[in-house]
């Protein structure tokens, strides 16, 4: 048993990754039906981003997310229904005033954000947040997430860097699917591993199985206690599966064969994985497994009907938060009188 | 008054601020030791130690994006960009998101960084010495963009910068640095962002400039009020976003001619944007087009020194503006 995990841990976070599966599920419905816009599926990555939060401490931690993250949302005590606001883009959206795609913008209870879709730009950010606590002398982790295809980014390099430097409290997740997009890691890297590229900035990478949310839990839970005790960042890439397309706007059937597809649910899902290991432990019967997805699809549900009910926020809305004060109402910098 | 260039000012500045506020900080390439490459740094290392005072690696983008995270979680960094000409990789991460952290949070998150940047031309600088990348940030909602041309407003204005709660890009011309004096106050005192400032008021035309060309418009007006008696206004725009559009509005319709004088490219600029507010406010109150001066369509600048006086503006091509419009 990891250390810090039990049974009822194990148990919460399949629990979590099953809300998820059903939530991620509905929102490829509602997009199929032309309610929500767009949905980056985090199908494959759940025992990863479940993995990951569970090693670290949402009463202090900073988490900079990315796009495909609903799992670490759900973990991190955002709800459904907060996260369905968002996918249909209705007023109550507490990230962003629904003004930002799904998932963006700043958590109303945790410290929370990600403000792009250019990807690699919140590592930077990451490693700025970690430093202001440095220089107060504060005792919380930045925790950034990235995908294989941020890897590649300028900024990427750039943060690691300078985190490797000033030996700063980061941990930084690549959650490698093996894809940007429809390019597979062969022709975005000439190394087997994105962690290798620590050694380049001084500090430990680690790869680890993303499907294996306790071994995940485990490299996360030392990268944070190393990044607490001042010995500077870690990098933790989890190998995952992607076993939905990019978003709901992609076709992978375009770049990947049936074979292929077929082949990555099969391997890759690491619900069916964690619900046995779970049943190899005696921690979960058939019965409840059972209990936990029809509680998950209830509370879809009926999150479901509540965001539906939701209208959308007023027109008047987009005019606030340019500046501190009040600023834009049209024409743009029209006169102040006359 | 103590007497101050604007170098000095700028320095004055910050050294107060850092004093004032611990969560002050600057980061940028050769800030410590060198005490930046234009000492506007000079002797901070020593005060506030290498903590606040910090000599990042050469990566503008992760300069800023650091910037703006620290900013983010509490802090009120400083970000050096060493010449406007290297700000491009920091683009992303100044334009794309600390101009959007506000608004793609709904208010929940602010980043109260300002980027301190040396730009302008007619230091022999070339290509990459040289730029006025200014237009590009005062384009941006969600930015504020400083441009100060004096001293006095350097210190006032960087003051009201530390003190604010949004990103601000402020931009301090080379050329000013060490040529421009001019009385401030040795303690800390604010001058309000978004107002432009009538430097010499005037009856006959109102020249609308910033930066390094408010000196050379100056000289210019001085120039053909003594030799031909010409009388004319010079409006300092001191902020470039958002534009003080009052007080522009107010000069155009007071002498009903207006005239715009850029070291920038002319095509798409803040010259373009103060043409368009007085066509917009004042047109009825014209009596001739508005009148832009500025460089050639040519990237700036070229080194050559005749070919870089040639391109920059000077009080003599000014002047010959002047009195072309006045005649109108």
């Amino acid at each position: 048993m990891p250390s810090g995990l039990f049974g009822p841990d194990l148990v919460q976070m399949y629990r979590t990754m099953a809300l998820s599966r059903a939530l991620d599920e509905r929102i490829y419905q509602l997009n199929r039906a032309g309610k929500a816009a767009i949905f980056g599926s985090a199908q494959g990555h759940e025992a990863a981003q479940v993995g990951c939060i569970r090693a670290t401490d949402p009463s202090r931690d900073h988490y900079l997310i990315f796009y495909r993250q609903l799992t670490a949302m759900l973990e991190l005590g955002t709800t459904p229904v907060e996260l369905l606001l968002g996918f249909l883009a209705r007023q109550g959206e507490p990230l962003s005033m629904a003004r930002q795609f799904p998932l963006h913008g700043a958590h109303p209870r945790v410290d929370l954000f990600s403000f792009s879709n250019v990807v690699g730009t919140q590592v930077p950010q990451a490693v700025g947040v970690a430093l202001a606590d440095q220089m107060r002398g504060e005792d919380r982790v930045t925790v950034v997430f990235f995908g294989d295809g941020a890897a590649s980014q300028g900024d990427t390099h750039e943060g690691m860097n300078f985190a490797g430097i000033h030996k700063l409290p980061v941990v930084f997740i690549c959650e490698n699917n093996r894809f940007a997009i429809s390019v597979p890691l062969r022709k975005q890297m000439a190394i087997e591993n994105v962690s290798v590229r620590a050694a380049g900035y001084g500090f430990p990478g680690v790869t680890v199985d993303g499907t294996d949310m306790v071994a995940v839990y485990e490299a996360v839970k030392e990268a944070v206690a190393r990044a607490r005790s001042g010995k500077g960042p870690t990098l933790v890439e989890a190998m995952v599966y992607r076993l939905l397309p990019h978003t709901t706007d992609d076709d992978h059937s375009r770049y990947l064969t049936k074979e292929e597809i077929e082949h990555m649910r099969r391997e890759g899902d690491p619900l069916p994985k964690t619900a046995a290991m779970l049943k190899r432990r005696g921690l979960m019967t058939d019965a409840q497994e059972a209990e936990i997805k029809a509680g998950a699809r209830r509370a879809v549900d009926e999150a479901t009907e509540q965001a539906e009910a939701a209208p959308f926020p007023p027109v008047e809305d987009m005019y606030r938060h340019v500046y501190a004060e009040p600023h834009g109402v049209p024409p743009a910098h029209g006169p102040k009188s006359g | 008054m103590p007497v101050m260039n604007v170098v000095e000012a700028v320095r004055d500045a910050m050294r107060l601020e850092m004093r004032r506020d611990p969560r002050i900080f600057i980061m940028g390439e050769d800030v410590g030791a060198r005490g930046g490459v234009f000492l506007a740094s000079e002797g901070f290392l020593q005060e506030f130690g290498e903590k606040r005072v910090i000599d990042a690696p050469l990566a503008e983008s992760s300069i800023c994006g650091i910037a703006l995270g620290a900013a983010v979680n509490g802090m009120r960094p400083i970000a050096e960009i060493q010449f406007a000409d290297f700000v491009w990789p920091a683009i992303n991460q100044l334009v794309g998101e600390a101009a959007r952290v506000r608004y793609g949070t709904g208010g929940r998150k602010y980043a109260p960084l300002v980027v301190r940047i040396p730009y302008g031309g007619g230091v022999r600088g070339g290509l990459y010495h040289s730029q006025s990348p200014e237009v590009v940030f005062a384009h941006t909602p969600g930015l504020k963009v400083v441009a100060p041309a004096t001293p006095y407003d350097a210190k006032g204005l960087l003051t009201s910068a530390l003190r604010g709660e949004d990103p601000v890009i402020f931009f301090e011309h080379k050329r000013t640095y060490r040529l421009v004096r001019g009385e401030a106050p040795a303690g800390p005192y604010t001058e309000p962002i978004g107002s432009a400032e009538v430097k010499r008021p005037g009856t006959d035309l109102s020249i609308f400039t910033y930066g390094l060309m408010l000196h050379y418009s100056l000289e210019a007006v001085r120039i053909v009020h003594e030799q031909d008696g010409i009388n004319a206004e010079v409006v300092d725009l001191r902020t470039l976003r958002p534009l003080d559009a009052e007080t522009i509005i107010a000069s155009a319709r007071r002498t009903s001619k207006a005239m715009v004088v850029q070291e920038d490219t002319l095509a798409v600029s803040v010259g373009s944007e103060v043409a368009a507010l007085i066509a917009e406010h004042a047109f009825y109150d014209l009596d001739a087009p508005v009148m832009r001066v500025g460089p050639p369509d040519l990237p700036p600048m070229p080194f050559s020194p005749l070919q870089e006086a040639a391109f920059m503006p000077s009080p003599e091509k000014i002047a010959v503006a002047i009195r072309k419009l006045a005649a109108v």
